[in-house]
Formats: C-alpha cells, structure tokens, sequence
C-alpha cells in the first residue's frame, strides 16, 4: 500500500512537472524532422522517417526520464523531504521500491505514447514488441537515474554518469568488435585492453539489441532473440534496484 | 505567469529596446551568411564501417540513411551547373560501401549509385559508379537486382559498351534466386540486345518495376517518373 502511495506521487510529480509537454514537443520535433528528412530522400522515404523518428524518440525518451527521475530526487533531498520521509515507520526497501516503481511506470507510460506515430510506417504488433522493448529500457534507465541521484551528491554527475552508463551499453558491443577486429595487432597492451572491455562488457546492460529500429523497418527478430534481450533488460533492472536498495540502507537519516 | 513574476509592464523600455535591438543584429547577422553549400573537394574520406557502427550507438539503420543524405548535398548545388561533375568517385564509393557495411540490407546506396551517380557526363565516373553497383549486387542479389538492371541500361545507352551491359544483365540471370525477381528482369540480356532506344527501355524497365510491386515508397516513385520525363525531354529535342 505504501509503495503504491509512493507510486502515485512520482506520477503525480511528473505531471506537475510538465513532463506531458516536454514529451509531446519531443514527439512534435521527432515528427517534423523524419518528415523534413524525407522530403531529401530520393528513395526509402519511409523507412528513412521511420528509423529517424523511432531513434529520435527512443533518446529522448530515456533523456527524459533520467532527467525527471535526477531532478524529482534532487529536489526532494534538498527541500528535506527525504529526511522526513526517511523518519517515517516505513522500510527502506518499501520507501526506495516505492518511489522507482512510480518512475518506472512513468517510463512506461511514455514508451506507449511515444510507439504511437511509429504506427504510421510499421505494423501494429512490430510497434507493440518495440514499445515493449522501450518500456523496459526506460524502467532501467529510471533505476540507473535513481540509483546515482541518490547516491552522488550532485545532480550534474548523476546525469552525467547515467548517460555514461547508458551510452556504454549501447556502444559495449561495437568496441568489442572494434577490439577484436582481425586488424588489431596481437601485442600484451592490446590483449590487455581488449580483455578490460570484455570484462567493461559483463558489467553493462546489452542495450544495443533492444528496442532495435531494423525491427520496424525489416521486420521482428526470432522469438528467442527477441525475449532473450529483454530478459536481459529486466535482470540489469533488477540488480540496480538492489544496489540502490543496498545504498539506500546505508544513509544517515 | 506566478505569482513571484513581475508583470511584463514592469520591464523598464530600455530593456524592451536592447531586446529588440538583439534580435535585429541577430536576425540580420544571420541572414547576411547564407548557408554554404558543400563542395565536391570538400567530401572527406569516409570513416571505415567499424566507427560508424561505434557512432551510430546501436541505431546503424538511422544513420546509414542520415549518411546518405549527408553525402548527397555534396557538389549538387551551389556554383555548379553539372551535378556530381567535380567528386572524388573513389571517394564517393569508399563512402557508399562504409554506408552499405552499416545497413546492409538497404537499398538506397546502390539507388543513388545507379540512378543518380552514374548518370554523370563523364564516362570514367559513370563507369566507377556502374562497378560498385554490380560489385555489391553479389553481397545480395535477390535484393540488390534492380540498380544492377538499370547500370546494364547506362552501359548499353550511356556508354555504348554492350559487353559491359550484358555482363550485367548476365549476373542478373545467373545469381537472383527469388521467385519475387521478375521474369523480364531475368531475360534482360534479351532486351539488351534488341535494338531499342534509351526512352523505350527506360519506359519497359520503369513499367515492370511498378507492375511488379518492386517500387513502393513515394518518393522513389515520384524521382524516378521524374527521371523518365527528362528522358523524354531530351529525346524529343533530339
């Protein structure tokens, strides 16, 4: 009951917020360029609007809710909300758990208003599978942006380090590959260098295979690939909301 | 406005004044610099596959699309009166592979190569846009078919080279695979042969392309219609 009281005022902080516009100028913009864009393209017009909008919506979907979740904490901690809250009979977990559970429904929510416009140049059941993945990807945002607005003290280095972990996963694989190209030399620095990203590598979240624009422009994965990726967001989710659990436990009321 | 705003009637004029004064110098400051377009040297040598898929953050199908409408605002506009007519090719086509290693399955790279880069005046270019089209086309022929048909038309009508030209439709007979590949696309070697003009098998290749359903999107609709009435423009005058 508590963490669902604590849900409900995250949301209702989003709305006061204005996030609702910032979302709906961002879907605007999107729109607008994928079509300025297309109107240049002298072939594959569509898939052309279709990839630029989707990808365009996707960073701005996860820059807002880093944004919101960083700065609804921040704002809570400095008006010494969170130390009355912290005063209260209630668990730690349910408190921490409480409030990610309202951004993470946040996150949600956005994903579904954000699939929208995509229903212009995709199927509905490819739009529903990408909206799923963008879900997903958000609530794992939310509990990466709530774990480093609670345990950095300042708001700056919060985003910072939530878009340098984000921008990681989403680059890991791509310099992985780049480390093990068959034109990298084979000296002990190199090994060296690729074996730390590998190991740089199984401390991020695989974010390159999820919420993938090929899937609207040449159709969905196999079901396994398709499940086996967004197991994988849930797990990462999982373990930052545990960590944030952990950290949250720790601080002096 | 809140309630700890002051009313817009409180600003002093003077700030009113320097406000708009700002945006004046702005506006005309930015007005009097045009937009430059890019020029032929100007067209860098394209990063290799493995820093655009570094760059692209996931998302190789976006920007190979946004690279290609990048490497088409090179030398097409500004003081030059024949398109393409001053690009490095080599370059051009390095950046056309780097685009196709990022979005393999796109078509729009062998597009531009066959129906825009290859129609340049000079036959060297042409001949180095015609060689990539069908360098590439074996990566994917069931999909990459239809530039491959339209660079064995340049070859026969262009560069009046028949050998080229039914080399080319030869692969295409030989390598597409896919019952969605039309007959007459199979038998192009045929019509290649026959002693027909550039208009009617431009209008025959055109034709079977949107009675086959292989064109779909608008845009590439409406350029090529585009394309076919110049055709039709400079025949007549002929």
């Amino acid at each position: 009951m508590s963490t669902a009281i604590l849900a409900r005022l995250a949301l209702l902080e989003a709305r006061r917020s204005g996030l609702v516009w910032v979302a709906a100028a961002a879907m605007l913009i999107a729109i607008a360029l994928g079509a300025f864009l297309a109107q240049v393209a002298i072939t594959e017009s569509r898939l052309l609007q279709a990839a630029v909008v989707a990808s365009l919506l996707r960073l701005s979907a996860v820059f807002l809710i880093a944004s919101q979740v960083i700065a609804s904490v921040r704002r809570e901690i400095d008006d010494r909300r969170l130390e009355l809250a912290l005063a209260l009979p209630l668990p730690r977990s349910t408190q921490y758990l409480g409030r990610l559970a309202g951004f993470a429904l946040c996150g949600i929510v956005l994903a579904g208003f954000f699939a929208l416009p995509l229903l212009a140049w995709a199927s509905p059941a490819t739009v529903a599978a990408w909206a799923l993945s963008l879900a997903l990807e958000l609530v794992l945002v939310s509990a990466a942006a709530l774990f480093f607005a609670m345990s950095l003290a300042s708001p700056v280095s919060a985003l910072f380090a939530c878009a340098g972990l984000y921008l990681l996963g989403r680059a890991m694989t791509a310099m992985q590959a780049i480390a093990g190209g068959p034109l990298a030399d084979g000296s002990l620095v190199h090994r060296l260098a690729r074996q730390a990203i590998d190991a740089l590598a199984l401390l991020l979240p695989a974010l390159d295979r999820v919420t993938r624009t090929e899937w609207l422009l040449y159709g969905m994965p196999d079901l396994r690939t398709y499940t086996s990726a967004l197991g994988a967001l849930c797990i990462y989710a999982a373990l930052l909301a545990v960590a944030g659990v952990f950290d949250f436990q720790r601080r002096a009321s | 406005m809140s309630s700890d705003e002051r009313p817009l009637a409180d600003v002093p004029p003077s700030m009113w004044f320097a406000l708009a004064i700002g945006l004046a110098v702005q506006m005309a400051w930015r007005g009097a610099s045009p937009p430059v377009a890019p020029e032929a040297q100007d067209l860098p040598s394209p990063p290799n596959v493995s820093s655009l898929k570094l760059a692209a953050l996931g998302e190789p199908e976006a920007l190979a699309r946004l690279n290609m409408l990048y490497l088409q605002a090179y030398d097409y506009s500004g003081t030059n009166s024949i398109p393409y007519a001053r690009l490095d090719y080599a370059r051009l086509v390095a950046w056309l592979d780097a685009i196709l290693g990022l979005d393999p399955r796109s078509e729009y790279p062998l597009f531009a190569a066959a129906r825009v880069y290859a129609e340049n005046p000079d036959p060297a270019r042409t001949r180095v846009a015609l060689e990539f089209v069908y360098r590439q086309f074996f990566a994917d022929p069931d999909r990459r078919w239809s530039s491959l048909a339209h660079a064995a038309l340049i070859a026969k009508h262009r560069l009046k080279d028949l050998v080229l030209a039914r080399r080319y439709a030869a692969a295409i007979d030989r390598y597409t695979r896919s019952p969605d590949v039309p007959l007459w696309a199979r038998q192009m070697e045929v019509f290649i042969l026959e002693d027909m003009n550039e208009l009617e098998a431009a209008r025959i290749l055109l034709g079977g392309m949107l009675a086959s359903g292989t064109i779909k999107d608008p845009a590439e609709a409406q350029f090529l219609a585009r394309r076919l009435k110049e055709l039709e423009e400079r025949s007549g005058r002929r």
